[in-house]
Formats: structure tokens, sequence, C-alpha cells
């Protein structure tokens, strides 16, 4: 038997003969126990160069092993070594089971080596296959187990499937999102939570804790679709039925899967992780993360050193902060202090603006705030706004006025009669980190004066309004955290206008104008 | 004195007649309605009531009126006395007699005259002789017609039919009673007689004379007629043809009676009073500008549509750039000979002049930023940028030390560069034609372009703008519209080559300008359609890739087209502010990843800063960038060599000496004083008091309605009432009628009964008589 040579040799018909050369040998395989030795040409065709004819075989292998199981000829129990097969003393039968057992193991090793293949069709078909073994191996155990004590999962195989999984080489957030269907059952779901928790001890143990941002990026794909179902009652879905007390079964409940899929963050969340993880976390966090905890103030420790690590991670970290001190009844010491520390002129250009905006106005909306912490907040803001772009300032302005409003005592902000009319240095400290020491409330928004003639009119317009004692109600700012530049440059664009005004300086050059700047720092050509 | 006649407004008559006399306060008549509460400032009509007063004076009312129409009803007929004097009740019996005897008299007279044929006999219809009538043509006409009537009616009438009004009647009698009273009866008629005859022979001769007269009126205004109208008839064409001499004469006086007069033409105006007037169209519109930048005045309708029509819109000429600097000029040359240098518009034309005069050093220097350019292109972008602070400060000073020279000598240079340019000029109009067509297309336009120089393209594009105007023909307007949107997207195309032909597009802005002047919308639109454009496709980089690339030359030349054609220092202006818009997000959200990207930035810096040159406002990306910019040199500085170090040193003390010394200082903010709110007052509220129950509806004419409505209803009511008391009264009176009748007929059946038994009682006894 010379299986690989007729292929190699005629590469125009190779296409029909390989198909018929599996095709044959399989048929033959489960026809008789005499051809099984064809089962190592079909599997030789798992390592072959192309990629059609692996998953040709990967297929014909799944069929072939499956129809295996049915039968029940792989070996039940501890595998004697394949080098004793012919020294004990056993039937037949019993020695073709251990064969055909080595060799499924066999291909279930390559399988896993395909899983790093470069070509995607091949490591799909090699994860469908396998996952197809799990199902198979779950409904006919290879181990002996006593019943009443373990419930029958392939632990061992999904283990390292999920291993080849989480490749600390690869990126395989393609091949995690095909494997996100078989995520949808419950034990497949629950098991697999349990392996990545292994999984990630072991990596990151071995890798004495330093960051590994593939290997990390794959986890956070693999983890991040994981959703634990909101009902216990909707857990229906199995791939391995259990016969023996189901209801009993780890798998079939919710509080279980809560536990698993809380230990699995935790311990994902414990070891160091890149910059760009913690945005992408801290993204999804307060959404798909914390409901489905069993104990969501366990995340107070990554919470906080995320919101200690600055920049636009900490402004992410706010809003799982804001979940546990609202819901969760934590209790964060100098929150507003961090939170004043924050402030810097990059919040005007992140893109997580509108909501850290949303979330500042909720944490700064408590009317029981010491005045000094929302004058500080309010002069800082001032003094920022003086960098922002048109659209910050569209929220800002109304911001800070919807602040004076609710702490009638920073009035003094924008209004003093009783202070002398001579200019004075502004007493307030930018640098100072503490709000209670930076002097805000004895300072004046001369800063928001200066809007007012700033360029855009809108912005204008709302600079003014500190001009006058503010109206009681509140402005509504959620409508313009959205904003974009262009939508306000569209704005005018669309308004209608009866006359446009033109300039009645007629130009003759392009760079000579009454109020020349460009043509005085540059010329044509 | 006067029978009634019984006719439709009967009722109303009664109704209007004074009510029966004052009723007497029987306290067995009066009524109390008792009232349930006093309100204070109420009037009740009714707390007293008269029922059976009231009850009897309506029965009477409708005794009166609706009964008597009732009897009357089927009645048409109606006996009147006409007979003369029945209803006078100044004459007495006795002459009332007199006359009706001596008008019987008179009749029978007439009567007897009927058969005396010698005699005329006038047969008359409404007072006209049917003979005149017969010969009447249309040439008498209404107005001796009543003259006629006027004659007719004082005596004739009266003599000759009896009847006629009473009163005229009397007046007439009177008189003649007064006169002739002497004379007698047959005097009397004869006289009659006489006049009457002597009267129609009078009216004959008033006739014929009036006749004569307007056939001779006619002659006459066929001879004016002519004068007259200026359609003559065909008819009358030939008499014209008679006396052509008069004609002539005749209508040369009408024509020159009907000229316009000369008006008196305004005076030519001197150059002194033109560049008043100039000035004073300047100081306007930069009034209406600051107005516009304060924002106050930002739906004002008051526009500078007013200049443009003012200056070129009727005539098809664009006003060119350069003739009027020349005005200006010699305008601000006038005013240093006077005493006062003050307005802006003034102190712009200056330095329009000293820019002229500058140009060749601008040029100079140009060149040499060019060979800076090319020697910095290694080196560091800051130092590039310092560089340009430098050279533009030593030029800026050279103006100020120069300005007066150049003052002196500027009256030469231009005019003979403005001889060279129009020699160039004639040199160019010898190779071009003189009419072009409207480009329909962008590729028109740019077939029409290439291969020019830029001098002639602009000349193209003057002759193109000239030959279409709009007041040539009706299309041309959405032509010139059209064109306005290719000339911009060329512009785009021509900074957009490589390398850019910026020179060309220098020499296209008077045109661009004048289209801009002419079409404010058309243009208004095609550049905010750029702006939109690029600002989306910025908007959508910064999405997708979240950096975007700084933008290209030919939106940098929009950008300073945009501060050339509108205002940047109005408040809100539709091109502008969008424009501001894109440049903040330019200066933002681009990344600065090259030496050219700085270039650009600092271009944008330019802009902005000469955006806000006039309005003084922040902007704050400007500074934002500017500082990025440092940044990013002094972390570069370790790599560089020492000779950047010292020119960024350099820029940094120049920049230090340049801020003040102290920080700026703040004064605590106080709000605006207001009006205080004046206290509220307890002025009673004024209600106006309807003639209805409740207050309904808010406006005036809801008001308005509710109330017609409610008195609609109790007209209504009150008419439904009075038809239900009619109807009950007309079926008592027909009742009482059957029954008066009954009654009749029973008493006369009994009267017969008792007549014929008594007859039978005598018959009877009779008999007995007899038999006895």
């Amino acid at each position: 038997m010379a299986p690989s040579t007729d292929s190699n040799v005629k590469d125009e018909n190779s296409q029909v003969s390989y198909k018929k050369d599996i095709n044959t040998k399989t048929g033959r395989i489960l026809q008789n126990k005499k051809h099984s030795n064809d089962i190592f040409d079909v599997i030789e065709y798992l390592q072959s160069e192309k990629d059609k004819e692996i998953i040709f075989a990967t297929n014909a292998c799944k069929r072939v092993f499956c129809q295996l199981f049915y039968r029940g000829d792989l070996y039940v129990g501890d595998l004697p070594q394949e080098e004793e097969l012919m020294s004990g003393d056993r039937s037949a039968e019993e020695k073709y089971r251990i064969f055909m057992r080595h060799r499924y193991n066999n291909c279930v090793e390559l399988l896993l080596e395909n899983m790093g293949h470069e070509a995607f069709q091949v490591k799909e078909a090699s994860l469908c296959a396998l996952m197809k073994f799990v199902e198979a191996e779950g409904k006919h155990p290879l181990q002996n187990l006593d019943l009443i004590e373990h419930y029958i999962f392939p632990r061992e195989l999904l283990r390292t499937l999920v291993e080849h999984l989480l490749s600390t080489e690869e990126d395989m957030s393609l091949l995690i999102s095909r494997f996100q269907e078989f995520l949808e059952m419950d034990d497949v779901r629950y098991y697999v939570m349990s392996s990545v928790r292994d999984n990630i001890y072991r990596v990151m143990g071995r890798n004495k804790k330093a960051v590994i941002p593939v290997y990390q990026n794959n986890v956070y794909t693999l983890l991040s679709n994981i959703n634990v179902p909101s009902q216990g009652s909707k857990m229906k879905h199995f791939l391995v039925k259990q016969a023996y007390r189901p209801e009993e079964w780890k798998a079939g409940k919710l509080k279980e899967h809560k536990r698993a899929f809380e230990q699995m963050w935790l311990l994902f969340l414990k070891f160091k992780l890149p910059s760009s993880m913690y945005k992408k976390i801290l993204v999804i966090l307060h959404e798909s993360i914390m409901p489905q905890m069993s104990d969501p103030t366990l995340l107070i420790d990554f919470l906080s050193a995320a919101y200690d690590i600055g920049g636009a991670i900490s402004l992410l970290a706010l809003n799982g902060l804001f979940i546990l001190i609202h819901k969760h009844n934590l209790d964060y010491p100098d929150f507003y202090k961090k939170l004043y520390s924050l402030l810097d002129p990059s919040i005007f250009h992140v893109k997580y603006r509108a909501r850290f905006f949303h979330l500042v106005n909720i944490f700064l909306s408590s009317t029981h705030l010491p005045a000094y912490l929302v004058a500080a907040f309010v002069k800082r803001f001032a003094r920022l706004s003086l960098t922002a772009p048109p659209t910050a300032l569209l929220i800002l302005l109304p911001f800070i006025c919807n602040l004076i409003r609710r702490h009638p005592s920073c009035r003094v902000l924008i209004h003093r009669p009783s202070a002398a009319e001579e200019p004075c240095d502004d007493p307030y400290v930018i640098e100072e980190e503490d709000p209670a020491q930076c002097h805000a409330l004895e300072s004046s928004l001369w800063e928001i004066k200066t809007l007012q003639k700033h360029y855009h009119p809108d912005v204008a317009k709302a600079a003014m309004k500190i001009n006058e004692p503010l109206t009681e109600q509140e402005e509504e700012i959620s409508e313009v955290l959205e904003l974009s530049t262009f939508e306000l440059m569209e704005r005018d664009l669309k308004a209608e206008r009866k006359t446009i005004p033109l300039e009645f300086d007629t130009a003759t050059e392009l760079l000579k104008s009454p109020r020349e700047v460009l043509g005085v720092h540059f010329s044509l050509e | 004195n006067r029978k009634p006649t019984f006719s439709r407004g009967l009722s109303d008559k009664v109704r209007k007649s004074k009510a029966a006399p004052e009723i007497q306060k029987n306290p067995f008549e009066v009524k109390i309605n008792r009232k349930k509460f006093d309100v204070l400032g109420r009037k009740s009509k009714h707390d007293v009531g008269l029922p059976g007063v009231s009850r009897s004076r309506a029965i009477q009312k409708r005794k009166d009126t609706l009964l008597k129409e009732f009897r009357l009803k089927d009645k048409n007929n109606t006996f009147i006395d006409r007979r003369f004097g029945e209803y006078d009740s100044k004459l007495t019996p006795e002459e009332k007699i007199l006359q009706r005897f001596t008008l019987e008299r008179q009749r029978t007279q007439d009567r007897k005259d009927m058969y005396n044929l010698n005699e005329e006999e006038e047969l008359t219809h409404y007072g006209q002789s049917l003979a005149e009538m017969e010969k009447m043509t249309d040439v008498i006409d209404s107005d001796s017609d009543s003259e006629e009537k006027g004659l007719l009616s004082a005596e004739l009438t009266a003599t000759h039919f009896g009847g006629g009004g009473g009163l005229l009647r009397k007046k007439s009698a009177g008189d003649e009673e007064e006169e002739h009273k002497p004379r007698s009866r047959q005097e009397l008629i004869e006289e009659l007689i006489f006049k009457s005859k002597q009267e129609k022979r009078e009216r004959q001769t008033q006739k014929e004379e009036a006749q004569e007269l307007t056939e001779k009126l006619d002659q006459e205004w066929k001879s004016i007629q002519n004068l007259l109208a200026h359609k003559t008839p065909k008819a009358e064409r030939t008499d014209e043809t008679d006396k052509p001499k008069l004609d002539q004469y005749d209508m040369m006086v009408r024509e020159l009676g009907f000229e316009m007069k000369a008006q008196p033409s305004e005076k030519l105006k001197s150059a002194e009073e033109l560049a008043r007037e100039e000035r004073q169209r300047l100081q306007t519109l930069e009034a209406d500008r600051l107005k516009r930048m304060m924002g106050d005045a930002e739906e004002d309708a008051v526009q500078t549509n007013t200049h443009v029509s003012a200056d070129d819109m009727n005539d098809g000429f664009i006003l060119d750039g350069d003739d009027r600097k020349t005005l200006a000029y010699k305008d601000g040359k006038w005013n240093i000979e006077g005493e006062e240098e003050e307005k802006e518009d003034e102190d712009g034309d200056e330095e329009g002049g000293e820019e002229e005069d500058e140009d060749d050093e601008d040029d100079a220097e140009g060149e040499d930023d060019e060979e800076e350019e090319g020697e910095d292109d290694e080196e560091d972008d800051a130092d590039e940028d310092h560089c340009d602070l430098q050279s533009d400060e030593g030029s800026e000073d050279e103006d100020g030390q120069g300005a007066e020279e150049e003052q002196l000598c500027a009256e030469e240079p231009p005019a003979v560069s403005e001889e060279q340019k129009k020699a160039a000029q004639e040199a160019a109009r010898a190779e071009l034609p003189y009419t072009f067509p409207a480009p329909e297309s962008y590729s028109d336009l740019k077939q029409l372009l290439q291969g020019h120089g830029s001098e002639q393209q602009r000349l193209i594009l003057d002759r193109t703008l000239k030959c279409n105007h709009p007041s040539l023909s009706a299309g041309n307007k959405a032509k010139l519209q059209k064109l306005f949107g290719f000339l911009l997207e060329y512009v785009g195309d021509l900074a957009t080559q490589n390398p850019p032909d910026l020179r060309t597009v220098s020499a296209l802005i008077p045109q661009i300008c004048g289209l801009c002047q002419m079409f404010p919308e058309a243009a208004c639109k095609a550049v905010q359609t750029l702006l939109s454009d690029s600002g989306h496709s910025m908007e959508e980089t910064l999405e997708v890739k979240g950096r975007a690339p700084m933008p290209d030359l030919d939106m940098l030349v929009l950008l300073k087209i945009t501060a050339l054609l509108f205002p940047s220092s109005d408040f809100r202006h539709p091109v502008t502010t969008p424009a501001f818009l894109f440049l903040s997000q330019a200066l933002t959200r681009c990344a600065v990843v090259s030496l050219e990207d700085v270039c650009k930035g600092l271009v944008l810096c330019c802009l902005a800063l000469e955006y806000v040159s006039l309005s003084q406002r922040i902007f704050p990306e400007l500074l934002n960038f500017l500082l990025g910019l440092l940044h990013l040199t002094v972390s570069d500085k370790h790599n560089m060599g020492t000779a950047v170090c010292v020119c960024v040193c350099d820029l940094h003390r120049e920049i230090l000496d340049a801020i003040p010394e102290k920080p700026s200082q703040h004064a605590p903010l106080v709000f605006k004083k207001k009006k205080p709110i004046p206290l509220k007052l307890f002025t009673p509220k004024i209600v106006q008091i309807l003639d209805y129950g409740k207050k309904r509806g808010n406006t005036k004419e809801e008001k308005e309605r509710e109330r017609l409505k409610h008195k609609y209803k109790r007209e209504f009511k009150g008419a439904l009432r009075e038809i239900r008391k009619d109807t009950r009264f007309l079926a008592r009176e027909k009742l009482s009628d059957v029954m008066s009748r009954d009654a009749e007929r029973k008493r006369k059946v009994k009267e017969l009964y008792g007549s014929l038994a008594t007859q039978e009682g005598e018959w009877k006894a009779l008999k007995r008589k007899n038999r006895k």
C-alpha cells in the first residue's frame, strides 16, 4: 500500500484521486476490520501540504471515528502502551480496539496541531472535528468512571483544545469567533471556563507574570465571547446529556456558571495587561462582565489599579467604579480627589469624551458635595476650556453653568459684588492636586469671560450666560455629548439665510487683503 | 285724516307708536320677584313686574296689528278716495266745493275743444307732445327734454289735467285766485289759451335755434378733432390734406407742449465729491460689518447688496480693483494734505498702496524664502518657522522706516507698472478673441483656460463675464452662477497640480470676487459644498483611521479665498463659521508627521489669525497647535545640532519678550447691572362685562362669536314664544268669531220662529174668528 505516491505524481488528477482514495479507504475501514491499517494512510493525509486534502481527510477521520465510537470499537479504560500490545494476552478484538484507540489519539493530536495551521479552513475543520469528538466521547466515555461521583464529560480533550485555541504565538480571534457557536451549549461553556482558568494560571505562571499580548488578546477574545444566560431556567442546551441526576450537575446550575465566570475573569485580570487590553476590557466591563458576575465587588482591585494608571484608562475605569459605588455600596476613599486629578486637556480629545462627561455629570450631581470641591471642579473645567475645541466647549459651558446652579454657594465664581473692582491675580492654583487646597472659591471664572470672544457663535453665546443671573432650569447636556465637529458645521451649512454678507473690500490678489497675515509669512510658489 | 292703508309694515308701525299711557301703579297689579341673594353692584331689571298690565298691553297690540292683518287676509282691494282736496285739512269745505266745480267745468270745456278743428290741440304723452316726439331726432337730447318737462309741469299740466298732485295744484290755484278774481271766467280761459300758444311758439323757435347751433358745433368739432386725436378716422384724412400748413404748425406746437420737459440733471461730481461719497459708503459698510461682528444685527436685512448695485449691476461693467485703488489713493492724498486721517478705510487704502509698492520686495523676499526653505528642508521645522518670523519682522521694520520714502515715490512706480501692464494686455488682446461663450461644464472651462498664461486667463474670464452679463440675456445668470462653481474647482485643480500654479490662482481672484459680488447666494452655496465635502471626508477618515492627514493645498487656497470673499469677522456667517470649524478640526485632529504637515499647519495658523484679526476673537486650537509644535521641537532638540538649539533659544527669548512681564490680572466677575423688577401691585382686575352670562373664549373674535350665538339663541326663543302667543290669540279670535256668528244665527232663527209663531197665532185666531 503506497498511500500518497499517486497523489504526488499526478497533480492534475490529484483532486479526484485523493477524494477517491480517502473515500475508498474509509469505506474499507468501516466495512472490515481487516483493512484497519488503512487508517494510517487517512491520518497521514492530515499532514498533507494541501489544504483541501487536509480538510477532506479531517472530515473523513471525523466520520470514521464517530462511527467507531458508535460501535464501541475504541478501547475503554487506561490505555496500554502500543509496544505492549503484542506481549499481553489479549483477544484479537481487544487488540483491535487498543490499536484503534491509539490511532484515535494520533488523529486528535494531529487535529490539535492543525488548529495552528495557517489556512483558516483547516483550522475550522479541525475545530469542528474535535468538537464532534468531544460530543462522541461524552456519549461514549473512554474512561471507566464511577457514575455516581463523576458526571461524564471529556474534560481532558476540551482542556487540550482550549490550550491550543489560546495560542501564545498566533492571533486566533477568527477561530474563537467560530468557536462561539459551541459556547452556546451550557456544559461546553462551563467546562471551557474552568479549563480557561487552568490555562491562564499555567501560562501566566510559566511566563512569570510578564505581558504576553498575543495570548492575552486570544484569552480576551474568548472571554468576551462567553455569555452566561441571565436565568437558570434557560440552561437546557447541552452537548452531552447526563443520564444520572442531571439536576445536580454543576454545568446545569447558573450559580456555578457565574462562579466559574467570575473566577475566570478575576484570574485573567489579576495579571498585568497591555494598556490597549485595559481599554478593551473597560469598555465592555460595565455592560457584559459585571452583571454576569456573582460578586462584582471583587473587581475593585482591578478597577482601582486601572483608575490609578491615568489617562484614558482612568476615564474608562470610572464607569465600573461608578457601578460599584452606586449599586454595591462600595466606599472609595479620595474618589473626587482622583477624579479631579484626572482632568487634563486630553479629556477633550479622547474617544470616550461623551461617556466621561456623562459620568462626571452624574458624580457631581449630588447637592451634598462641599462647595470648595465643586468650585475646584468648576475652576478646573474652566481653565481647561481655554484649550478645548468648540464641540467640547458646547458640553463644558452648560455643564459648568449647571454645576453653579446646583451649588448656589459657588455663585461667587461668577458674581462677587462685595469685592473691590480692581483686578488681582488669580488665586487659583492649577498645579495643586488637592481640590481643598487650590483656592478655587476665591477665584473667578475669567476663562469663561475670555471665551465670550470665542470665534464660534454658539460657544460665545453659551459663555455669555454668565453675565446674567443663571436661570433655575438646568440645561440638558445629553444631546450635545455626541456632537461632532462636522455636525456642528452642518448646522450652519444647512441653516436658511436670507442674505449673505460679503466682504466689501474686493481683493485683487490671493495674498493681498486689508488684514493679510498669510501673505506676510508666506509667498506664492 | 287719512284712511289707514294696511300694508306689510303695519304691525311695525304699531309697535313703534308710543306705548299705552303710563300704567297706574295699582298695588294689586304689581308682582314682586323675590331675590335669593343680594349681589353688590348688580342691577336687575326684573325685580318688579306688572303681569296683568303687560298681558293686556300685549293683547291690545295684537288686536291692533295681528287681528287687523287677519281680518284683511285674502282681501286685496282697498278703496281710496281720490277726489280733489279730500284729505286736505286746510281747505274749507266751501273752497273744496268751489275748486271741484271749476275743475269740472274746465274738463267739459276741454271736451268741447276736441271738436274745434281750427285750433291745434296737442296730444301729449307723459307731458310731452306727441307731435314733437314724432319729429324728434337724436340731436335733441335729454337736456332740452327736461327743460320742457319743467315748463309743462308748472302750469300746463295743472290746466290740462284736473288730477295731479294736490299740493302743486293747490299752490297754482291759490295764485290764480289772487290775481284773477275780478276777471270773468271766460277771460281767464282765453288768456290761458293765448299763453299756451305763445309758449308753444317760443319753444319751437328755441328748438330750431338749438338745432342750428349744434350742427355748427359739429362742423367745428370736426375741424379740431384731427388735432386732438392722434388717429384720425380714415374719412377725415382727406380733410387733412386740405389744410396741411395749419396742421403742421399745430402739431408742432402740440408736440412741443406734450414733449417731456428736460429734467435738471445731477451736477457732474468732482473728484472730491466722488471720493467723499466713496468714503461714506465704505464707512457705512464698515459700520455694518462691526454690527454683524457684535452679533446684534444678525437678522438685519440691510445688506451690502446696495453697494453692488451702486457700482455695476446695470451697465455690465465690473468695477476693477485697480481703478478704485487709484481713486482711493487720491482720496488718501487729499486727506493728508488736509488735516485728519482717522478712518479705517483710508488706512486700508494706504496700506494697499504700500503693499503695491512692496510687491517687488515681497517677491524678493519670496525668493529668499525659497532659498531658505531649500536649505532648511533637512533642518528642523521650528527653525523654518523662526526664520519666517525673523524675515517678517525684518520686513515690517523696513516698512516702519521707509514708509515715508515710499509714500513720496509712490506716485510714479505704480503708473509705470500700469503702463507696462497695459502694454502687455494690449499684446494679449491682439491674440485673443473678444467674445467667449459661457462654459457649460467644468471641462469646457478647463479647455477655455488651459494653455494660456495667467494674465491671459484673467482676460479670457473677464471677457466671458462681460459677454455673458446677466443684463444681456435671461439665461446668463444661471450660466455665470455655475461658472463660479467651476472656477472654484479650477482653482482647486491649479493648487493640486504639481507644481501648484498659484500665480494663476492669484490672477483669477478679481474675477472670482466679481462673480461673488454678483451672485452672493450661488457663491455661498458653492463654497459651502466644498467645505462640507472636505469636512465630511475628514470626519470619515478620522472615524475609520483615528487620524487624518493635513488638508491639501487646494483646501488651504479655498480657505484663503473664503477669507477674501466673505467677512470672517461676522458673529455668525453661513460660510465663515463652517470655515472656522474646518480650521479648528484641521488644527486639532490632523496628524503632523512630516515637515510638509508642519508647513501646512503654519499656513492654517496664519489663516486662523487672519480670520480673527479684525474681530479679535480667541482661537484656542491655534495656541494648542503652536504649543504642540514647540513640544515637537524640544523633543527633537537633543538629536539635532546646536545651531537649531540656538535658534530655538532665540525664538524662546523673543516670545518671552513679547509676553508681558506680569501675569494678567482679572477683576472678579459681577453680573451685569439689571433693572430691578418692580413689586407686584394689587391693582383690581378689570373684566369686561358682557351681555351674556359666562365669559367664554379668549380672543376677541371668539368672544364676539359667542356673544352673537347667545343673542341669536335668545332672539330665537323670544320669537318662538311670540309666535305661539300669536297663534293662541288668533285661535281665540277665530273661536269667538264662530261663537258670535252662531249666536247671531240662533237669535235670527229664534226671531223667525217667533214671527212665524205670531203669524201662525194670528192666522189661527183669524180662522177661529171666521169660524165663529
